[in-house]
Formats: C-alpha cells, structure tokens, sequence
C-alpha cells in the first residue's frame, strides 16, 4: 500500500543525514509501523477504522444539506446546521491531525459504486491528512462564526443547504484515490460553492460572477479530465495507483503539467485564470467567501500537487519548474497589485488571495526545479515553505473575510469609501482584523512571515541550479516576490487603516454595532492560531515532514522540535536561523518596559483635544484619505505600466458652479487582452451561425446528411 | 562564561539605545557646521527626548487604542531589530534568533503600525504621510532584500554575525556585486530614514512631508518614543553598512574585555565617519519630488537585482 | 591571473555596465555628458588595467585615447553644442526611467546568457568582458532606441561604441592602427553629427527626434 517512488539520493546530501532520511522512509515502508507509545493492535484497529470514519463523516454534512432543504425555514435550523458541520468539521479535523502526527502508512478503501468496472478509490495519506486539516479547520471555524452570522442572513433557504455539501465536497476531493471520484468531489465543491456565490442572485453583479465562476469552472474540470486522460494512457488505468505506476513520455508528461496548471490554476486563482475569483469570492456570504477563499484555493493547490508532484512523479524535467515559477511570480505580483486598486474590502481580499496562491506556486516551483536536478534537501525547504502557506493562507485570509463580514453586518457596507473609524464601535473585530493584517503583510513574529521567509532561504539556495535560464529566472521571482510582499503590507495598511481607522465616512459606519460573541470567537481562534503558528514555526515544519517526505522522494527537513529555544533552523546552523519566540518576547519585554518605565517615572498624563491637523480646524470627514487616495502614489509608480491609469482632473473655470473632478482611468490588462477578445470571438461566431436558428426542416435534414457523408468520407480517407 | 555573553549582550542592547540619539545630534551637528551655522549641542536629543518625556500628551478626540499603542510597538520593534546587528562586538547569544531578512521584516512591522497611526486621527496630512511612506517602502524593501540575496550569494548565509566575519577573508575579493549592493543600501538607507533627496527630516511643510506629516498628531511621550525610535533606525542602517562593509575590528563571540573594548572605539569611529558622511551628503543635494523618489528607489530595485546577476557571472566561471 | 589582478579587473568592467545603468536613469542632458564622461573614464582604467596585466603595451595607447577623447574632449565639446543649441534645461520624459531600467536588466541577464555559455572553453577573464561587453553594446542600444533627444542619440552611439572598444581589449585582438582608426572616425562622426545637429536645429527649430518624425509623417501626406 506504499507508494514506491525510487530513493534517490544525491552527492549533495550530508552524511548523517541520509541515513536519518533512508532510516525515515524504511519506517514509512514497513508495513504496520507503531504509531508512538501507542500498542501495536490497537493502532491497527483505529486505522482500519479511520478512512471509512474519514469517509462517512461528510455524509452527516451531506444529510445536513437534505435535512435543510426541509427545514430551512425554520429559525432554529440555521444553528443546528451550522452546529453539526462545526462537530463534524472538529471531529474530522482530529482524527486527521493524529493520522498525520502518527505519522501511519498510508491507508486505501476500494467501494463498489460509481462507474462499474472502475468503483470509487479513496486513500488517506500524508497529504490528504493535510489537507483535510486546512479544509476542516476552515470549515470548524467558519461554521463557529455562521452560528451567530447565519442569523443575519436574509435568505437562508438558499445557503443552508449548500454549506455543508460544499464542505462534504471538499472533503471528498482530498480523499479520492481515482479519477472519477475526484473530478465527481470536485465538481461536487465547484456547484456547491457556486450555489452560494449565487445566494444572493437578484444583484446583477452576483448573476454575472456566478455565470464567470461556472464557465470557469467547467473549463477548470476540462483541462482537469483531459490531463487524468493522459495520465491514464490508452489502457485506462483510471485508478491513481495505476497512474504512478504508468510510465509516460516526456511530451505527454510536459501536456500533463501544462494541463494541471490550467486545471488547477483556474480554481486557485493564477493569472490569466483568475478572473472569476474576484468577481465569485466575494459575491458569497462572508463565511462562505472565507471557505472559499481561505479553503477552495487550497483544495486546487491540492490537486495540481496531487498530479504533478505524486501521480505524475519522475522524472521531473526542469522547466516545468521554471513555467510553474514564473507563473507564481507573476501571479504574486499583478493579484497585489490588482488589489490595491480595489475599495470594495472583500474584493480587495479576494484579488489578495490571487498575490498568495502566486507565492504558493512559488515554493512549488522552487521545488521542481530543485527535484529535476535532485536536489532534495533543497526541494524540501521549498516544499516545507509551500505548505506552509498553504497552512497560514487558510488561517489569515479567513479570518479576513470573516473579519469583512462581521464589517459588513454591523454596517451593510462592503465599500471601504463609506467605512472609517470602526475601531471604537468594533474594538474586537477591530484587534482580530489587525492581527490577520499583520500576518498576511508578513511581518515577524507573525506565521506570514515565516512562511515567506522559508520561501526567501528557498530562493537563497537556488546558485545550486545547473541551469542558465533557473539560474536567471530565480532571483527575478525573488525580487518579485519581495515586491509582493512590500506591496501586501500597502495594502493592508489600507484595508485596515480605511476600514477602520479615521472617522466615520457615513451613518452607517458611525452607527456601528460590536459583532456577535460566535463570531468573535471564531476570529479571535483565528488569530491565536496565526501567533501560535507564528511563534511555534518549528513545529509545524515536524508536522510537515511526512508530508514533504512523501512528495519528495523520502527527503524532508531535518527535526526542529529539538532545537534550542525552538528556533528554526531549516537548512543547518551555519546558514540561517529564526526565532519567532524570542523576537516576540524580545519585543514584548520592549515595549512593556518602556511603557512601565515611562508611565512610572515621566509622564502618565493623557488629554484629549481636536486633532491639530497643521491647525486647519474641524475638518469634515471627507477631508481624510480615502482607499483611491491612499493607493494614488502606487497608481502612478506600478499602475501607469500595468494598468496604463491615467489621472484626468477636470477644473472648472473662476466662476463656473461645477465642482472639480478627479477621474481616474484604469484597464484591467488580463481581461481586455486575454478574456475580451475571447468573448468578442465567441459572439461573432454564434451571431455568424444564428441563421442557423432559422431554417427550414428540408434545410436542416441536408445538414444532418451532409454531416453524415462528410464523417463517412473522413473515416474511410483516415483509415 | 555564558553569564558574561549573556550581559554583554544586555550592554549592547543598552548601547545601541543609548547611542541613537547621540548620532542623530552628531548628524545635525555637522550638518550645521556645513551650513556655517553654530547649531545645537550633539547633546540636543537626549535633552529634546527628557523634555518630551515629561510633557503631558494630547491626543486627538478621535484617535483610538492603536493610536496610543503605536510608538510602544514601533519602538520595541525598532529596538530588537537595531539590537539584533551586530555592532562592537558578533555572534553575541541571541542574534541567530533573526536574520538579515528578518530585521528587514521588523522594520517593516515598525513602518507598518506607524503608518497606521498615521491613519488613525482621520486627518488629511496624516493620510499622506502614510500613504507615501508605504509607497516608498514599497520599493525600499525589495531593494534591501535584493542586497541581501547579493550578499547570501556570497557569503552562503544570512546571518550577520556570519556575514561579517566572511567578509573579513581573503575570498570576498573586489566584486561589482559588492558595489551595487553598498549602492542599494545606501540609497534604501537614506530613503528609509527619511534623509534628504527622499524626505526633510527638518520640515514640516505640507509638500516634503512624508514621514513627519505621518507622525503629525503625535505629543510628549509617544512623540519621544517615535523620535527615539528614528534614532535607533539611523543607528540600525549605519551599523548595517558597517557590519556588512566594514567589519574590522569587531570582536569575535567570547573575546576579552579588551577586544570588546576595542570593537567599541572602532564602532564609535565608523559610526562618527557615517555621520560625517551622510550629513556631508545631505548638505551637497537638493530634495527630489515626490514622484521621483520611485524612480530613485527603482533604481536601487534594479541595482540590486543586477548585482544578484552578476554574481552568478563571477561565480560561474 | 588571479586573485587582485582579476578582481580589480571585473570591477572594472563591471563599472562599465553599472555606468551604462547611470546612463539610462539621467534625464538632464548635462548630468547625462557627465555620466557619459565616467562610463569612458572607466572604460580607460578598464583598458590601462588590461594594458598592465597582459603586458600588452599597445593597449595603453587605447586607454590614453580613450581618456583624451571620450572622456575629456567629446563630453566638452558636446556641452559646447548643447549650450549653444539652448537645450541644456530640456528634459526627457519617455517612457519612464522605470521601465527602462526594467528593460535594462533584462538585456544585462540576456547578455551574460547568451556569452557565457557561448565561450565555455576561454579564458575567465575574456568571457566575462565580453559578456560585460555586449552588456553595455545593448544598454548603449536601449538608450537610442527610447531616448527622443538627439543628444542622448550620440551618446547613446558613444556608450555602444565604449561596448566594443572593452570587448577589443578584453579578447587582446584589436591591432592598434583599428582602434586608432576607429577612435578618429568617432571624432569625426562627432563633428559631423554636432554640423547636422545646428543644420537641423536651424531647420525644424528642435532637436527632438519625435519633433521631426512628426513633420515627417505630415509631408508624406
């Protein structure tokens, strides 16, 4: 039941290392490893057990989903729903959690449905356990949150019923060991998640993301079946262990990493794909814009590492790793920089999603590149550092969007232009918001940063690529990527600093409530996790390892648990170390001291006056900076190359009562070069074959035999 | 033995504090003198910061909890990473717990919290300052991280301690890379501290505000924090460049007293020479506008970026 | 040769390219005369040095060229013509620095791309001048390619030209009679280029390329 990639070690490897690291993979590939301390027999048990548990969990949230479809209208169904997923969701999250901390062999079940002579595979290894954590502790938390937002929601009839097949979804895509379960869980989550984007379908703008979202979709799914085609080859091998046996050409190898790319990158969001996911994400309800966002994104990082990295396997050539880096960095630096143009706070964390699956993509990158010239310990590193993103992505970026609709029910607004000042209605929401903030700008000692800085150290170790172009190519996506992270921390010192900072820009944002207790809860879990995850870095780089282990040939990273001080060490000792705990607690001590000795012994006093201001005097909130304004030095730094802007003021002229105007002009790149030609393609041909429509019946059945001779004809030249 | 690194770390810790605002007072010292001007005391700071501290604060009506906690974060964030270079002395206990990218990233949580307070009051100028600040940050840091890549390239890390004690072998050698790299920094440097083509540390008029009009609401001990905080960040930037580019005499981990006594006389000469120089610099040059400090800062970037280039040009022959 | 010997010669070569960079980030066509003055300085050390340490004493005589002309006479007398023209407070504004900046990089990663793997079996030190070569061969071309002023024209021209005469004494070929030669048809150029530069001034009252281009199209209507 072991997957058998050939161990390869390279001349690069230490020698201590390799033996830990050979000593490491014979425990994975004997047949019944003890799990720690635990007795051997009951071990077995629990893991026979595990994957059918695994499995039928879902199904409660599938029965959730029915039991909604009835009773929706009911007021108290919403919290009994969103209280069994948050069940669910912990218990999953548990029982995956020690799959992978035991660190077992992989597990596999074969179930007699779906096609017949295929049934449906599911196996739970390293990375799904991984994975399954992301989804599930994304779905605990965001169900903890709908407890108390749910009950805002105006139409719950039409959400209830698809949260928690949309998680059920989730769940099975990591699980699915074949095809056809994968790409039936997949399009599972697709129309479950595209059903909420359409929650709210009276708005125009929400008809056309869903419409985007499922052509988008489908062509994900397509590009998604076509590369299983070519993995399964002419035998059909649909299973994915039949896959990672298979052997495959090069060419067809290369078409099949391209394939994913597409497939894969559509649902994460790469750019050019990324289109629908500003539009989609935030067209949802909040919690449901956090799975999305925080959770779905990952699921599809999930899939192209499936293909690429396990079922597509050796050898691995090394420009896939210069396509996938390239992409990363360039999706890194256009989804920031898209989303500093934004002032809708929820599109804004949208297009911010794009900047870090760009960074995701990143590690992956590094990681091929380094596994083509097998390099391992390298690969490692970048590995670690993707996962890693993954891990933190899903925690910050979900607790923005949850953040973002706490905002949005206390005021109704999403238009950061029309918030301000929520800090002294909203404090709470307010410190879980600026901790995401923080992290998600990746500013020590915060998880954000960790992650980017495994991926720098990464990067660092890149002079080892043979090849010329990686060798140029890899330092450009590291200034790219340090762009992007510059960038990020702009940008949300404007989602944070507009939204919640300042006076009030309307009624409504001046007359906001504090947010319910389950949602603050769920943020501030949320925010405890991005510390924890910040502080305590070296443990969820242990945790990590099976997994890296696993898509890297047996190679990981060495133990960090035993470090001194829990430091970080991931590449030796003398090369570069972190210490999250120290940094905070150095900094605690800090500003503690100066606050304790200057309170003490200087001055505690603290009166309140009107703000100076250069002495300009009661200024109306409109004077304050606004998200356009704030952004307007990047505009015209990145947005004239990028975005050709243009800044038209109009000034009328001594006397004339019109006010000035300020217009500012902005193309979206992506769409008008890549999507709208497309379109504009699409409706000339269907306006060119309308006359199709209108036929007569003698017309129509000469088409149809036309069609006939020319197939015939075609057949008997091909043969 | 471990005790007296242990204290000698505390020392440089308190140095560095300690020492801040002394080099500000020396900066606008020289810079009088250039000017023919008497000016103040290199004393002047200390007195400013003890006035300040024991003024009482005005706070804006509309300023929140953030607006209060800032100049604390700034300055412990301000203080670790200007503690974590190296300075009389390297390899002291606690400056593996953060790299070179790591104290990049310390200034940018600093940057970042002040930027939010700029934003805090809900007033015009504080908006600006902010909004430029990030926007030369923005570029400011990418080419300070491409510094770094130039220099992990050649020295194989990104510890400082380590750093400095590769570049004091033989294998450096005279590099262009080296150049760009000392180019880059000091461009990011100047830019960073708010020195004179970038910003007026000086004046408070409206149109060369960037990082005054930020800190614009600003009063007594917060003010003192803040002020006290920019110090130490002109501290940090010198005693990078001279960590980096200058290494000698900085006493090993566990040298003797008088090696450390030593690497101080000498930390104190080159911290004076960087003033000198900076404050020389600043007296020969006329502020730039705006919207071209990106042009400026883009040129670091791009610098940067060539010196990680032809590194590999070098290193692969 | 190793060690100092090589060192202070790829730094010097290496200036050539960073200055070539300063080129491309002037936009005042005095500082740019300046920073054109340096690049040629640099190049002269670049060649003396290159003189010393293959004992090939003809390469002196390159580098004193080098220095007479292109670093002391050429930049003069182009600021005599700018001054005379009354263009010397003109500004470029094209495209944005950034963006050439970008582009420059670019050409510099191409350059050393294309050389180094191009002369795998030759000497350290002749590869990386002649990557360092094409290098400021291509920055010399990118300024004539985005800049409108005739002036950043000529020295984008006498920038490229620095390119060559480095590849020329980095690849210890270039017999001096050529490069003597090829020294006194760049005065020549110049002084041909600066006669144009008045004749066109008097005719179309600018210097501006795109001046020009403009009054082309309308006649070929």
């Amino acid at each position: 039941m072991i997957v058998a990639t050939p161990l390869k070690i390279t001349q690069a490897l230490a020698g201590s290392r390799i033996d830990r690291t050979i000593e490491s993979r014979f425990t994975l590939m004997r047949p019944d490893p003890p799990p720690r301390g635990s007795p051997r027999a009951s071990g077995i048990r629990f893991s026979r057990m595990l994957l059918p548990l695994l499995l039928g969990l879902p199904l409660v949230l599938l029965a959730g989903g029915v039991y909604a479809v009835v009773a929706s209208r009911r007021p108290e169904s919403g919290r009994r729903i969103h209280g069994a997923a948050l069940a669910v969701c912990l218990l999953l999250l548990a029982l995956a959690l020690g799959y992978l901390l035991a660190r077992d062999s992989p597990l596999e079940l074969a179930l007699p449905l779906g096609l017949p002579w295929l049934g449906m595979h599911f196996r739970l290894d390293a990375l799904s356990a991984f994975f399954l954590i992301v989804v599930n502790l994304g779905g605990a938390i965001t169900s903890l949150f709908a407890l108390g937002y749910g009950q805002h929601e105006r139409a719950p009839e039409r959400v209830l019923p698809f949260f928690p097949t949309f998680l059920a979804g989730m769940n099975w895509v990591v699980l699915a060991d074949d095809a056809f379960s994968f790409l039936f869980a997949w399009e599972f989550m697709s129309l479950g998640s595209w059903a909420l984007v359409m929650a709210h379908h009276q708005e125009p703008a929400n008809a056309r993301a869903g419409y985007l979202y499922l052509v988008m979709a489908f062509f994900g799914t397509l590009a998604l079946l076509l590369a299983f085609g070519l993995l399964a080859g002419p035998a059909g091998g649909y299973d994915f262990a039949a896959m990672r046996a298979a052997q495959i050409t090069p060419g067809r190898s290369a078409l099949v990493l391209v394939l994913a790319l597409l497939g894969a990158g559509s649902k994460a969001g790469l750019v050019p794909l990324h289109v629908w996911l500003p539009l989609a994400h935030p067209a949802a309800p909040s919690h449901v814009s956090a799975l999305m966002s925080g959770v779905m994104t990952k699921v599809a990082v999930y899939g192209f590492i499936r293909i690429v990295f396990d079922l597509l396997g050796e050898p691995v050539l090394w420009w896939w790793g210069g396509v996938v880096l390239a992409a990363g960095g360039v999706t890194a630096v256009l989804g920031v920089l898209y989303a500093l143009m934004q002032h809708d706070l929820k599109r804004l964390l949208a297009y911010h999603t794009v900047e870090n699956i760009g960074i995701i993509f990143i590690g992956l990158g590094l990681a091929l590149a380094f596994q083509a010239n097998l390099l391992y310990f390298n690969a490692a590193l970048a590995l670690s550092a993707a996962l890693f993103h993954v891990l933190n992505h899903s925690l910050f970026k979900s607790l923005l969007f949850l953040g973002s609709g706490a905002v949005l029910t206390a005021t109704g607004e999403r238009d950061m232009e029309r918030l301000g000042g929520l800090i002294h209605r909203m404090p709470q929401t307010a410190l879980a918001f600026l901790v995401g903030s923080a992290a998600i700008s990746a500013l020590p000692p915060l998880n954000g940063f960790v992650s980017e800085w495994m991926t720098f150290q990464a990067i660092l170790n890149s002079p080892e690529l043979p090849q010329w172009l990686l060798k140029f190519l890899v330092p450009a996506v590291g200034a790219l990527l340090a762009l992007s992270a510059a960038l990020a921390a702009t940008c949300f010192v404007k989602a944070f600093g507009i939204t919640f900072l300042g006076r009030p820009r309307s009624p409504a944002a001046a007359q906001a409530r504090e947010t319910d207790r389950y949602s603050l809860a769920a943020m501030f879990v949320l925010a405890g996790l991005c510390l924890l995850a910040g502080i305590l870095p070296g443990l969820v780089v242990d945790g990590l390892a099976p997994v890296v282990a696993l898509l890297n040939g047996g190679a990981r990273l060495v133990d960090q648990y035993n470090q001194p001080w829990l430091t970080l060490v991931p590449v030796g000792a003398l090369k570069s170390s972190y210490n999250g705990l120290l940094v905070m607690l150095f900094m605690a001590l800090a500003a503690f001291a100066a606050a304790l000795l200057i309170h003490r012994f200087a001055s505690a006093v603290a009166r309140r006056g009107p703000a100076w201001d250069c002495g300009f005097p009661d200024a109306s909130p409109a004077t304050q900076y606004t998200a356009g304004s704030f952004a307007q030095p990047i505009r015209r730094v990145f947005g004239t190359l990028v975005f050709q802007a243009r800044e038209r003021v109009t000034m009328p002229p001594p006397g004339d009562q019109r006010a000035a105007r300020l217009d500012v002009e902005l193309h979206d790149p992506v769409w008008e070069r890549a999507y709208a030609p497309i379109a504009a393609a699409v409706i000339a041909l269907s306006t060119r074959f309308n006359y199709l429509q209108y036929l007569t019946i003698r017309h129509y059945l000469s088409l149809v035999f036309g069609a006939l001779v020319v197939l015939l004809l075609g057949m008997a030249l091909w043969r | 033995m471990a005790m007296t690194e242990y204290f000698v770390q505390g020392c440089h810790m308190l140095l560095v504090l300690l020492l801040a605002p002394l080099l500000t007072g020396w900066v606008r010292w020289v810079k009088a003198r250039l000017l023919r001007r008497r000016g103040p005391s290199p004393l002047q700071p200390y007195r400013d910061l003890v006035k300040l501290l024991r003024k009482d604060v005005v706070l804006a009506d509309s300023a929140s909890w953030l607006f209060r906690a800032a100049p604390y974060l700034v300055f412990a964030a301000l203080w670790v990473a200007a503690a974590l270079v190296p300075t009389f002395a390297g390899g002291l206990p606690f400056m593996w717990a953060a790299d070179l990218i790591a104290i990049v990233a310390l200034l940018g949580t600093a940057r970042f919290f002040l930027a939010l307070a700029g934003l805090d009051v809900g007033t015009s100028f504080g908006g600006i300052g902010s909004s430029r600040e990030m926007m030369i940050a923005s570029l400011a840091e990418p080419a300070m991280l491409m510094m770094v890549f130039t220099l992990s390239l050649l020295a194989g890390t990104t510890e400082l301690s380590s750093v400095a004690r590769f570049m004091l072998t033989a294998a450096v050698g005279l590099r262009v890379s080296l150049a760009l790299a000392l180019l880059a920094l000091t461009i990011v440097a100047i830019a960073e501290n708010a020195r004179i083509p970038v910003d007026n540390p000086a004046t408070h008029l409206e149109l060369t505000m960037v990082h005054e009009a930020m800190v614009l609401e600003y009063s007594g001990r917060h003010l003192a924090l803040i002020e006290l905080g920019a110090s130490l960040k002109l501290l940090l930037y010198l005693s990078l460049i001279a960590c980096i580019f200058a290494p000698w005499g900085m006493a090993g981990a566990g040298a003797g007293l008088k090696a450390y006594l030593f690497g101080g006389m000498v930390y104190a000469a080159k911290l004076a020479f960087g003033g000198l120089l900076l404050a020389l610099f600043e007296t020969s040059i006329a502020k730039m506008r705006v919207f071209r400090v990106d042009q400026f800062l883009g040129a670091a970037l791009m610098l940067g970026l060539l010196g990680a280039l032809l590194l590999f040009v070098s290193r692969s022959l | 040769m190793h060690g100092l010997e090589f060192d202070i010669a790829h730094f010097l070569a290496g200036g050539m390219v960073v200055v070539s960079f300063l080129l491309l980030y002037q936009d005042r066509v005095y500082t740019l005369l300046n920073t054109f003055a340096l690049h040629s300085l640099v190049l002269a050390l670049a060649v003396g040095w290159q003189a010393y340490i293959q004992e090939a004493h003809h390469l002196y005589v390159t580098a004193g060229i080098a220095l007479l002309f292109k670093a002391i006479v050429i930049p003069m007398a182009l600021r005599r013509i700018v001054r005379q023209l009354g263009i010397h407070r003109t500004l470029e504004v094209v495209g944005g620095v950034g963006r050439d900046m970008l582009a420059g990089t670019a050409l510099v990663a191409l350059a050393i791309m294309v050389m180094l793997p191009v002369t795998a079996g030759a000497d350290a030190l002749a590869r990386e001048d002649l990557a360092f070569a094409l290098a400021v061969l291509l920055l010399g071309l990118l300024l004539m390619v985005n800049r409108h002023n005739a002036i950043s024209l000529v020295i984008g021209f006498m920038s490229l030209e620095n390119g060559l005469v480095l590849a020329a004494a980095g690849a210890r070929g270039m017999p001096l009679a050529v490069e003597i030669s090829v020294a006194f048809s760049v005065l020549i150029a110049l002084i041909v280029i600066g006669v144009f530069l008045f004749r066109i001034r008097e005719r179309f009252d600018s210097v501006d390329m795109q001046a020009m281009d403009t009054f082309r199209e309308g006649r070929r209507k």
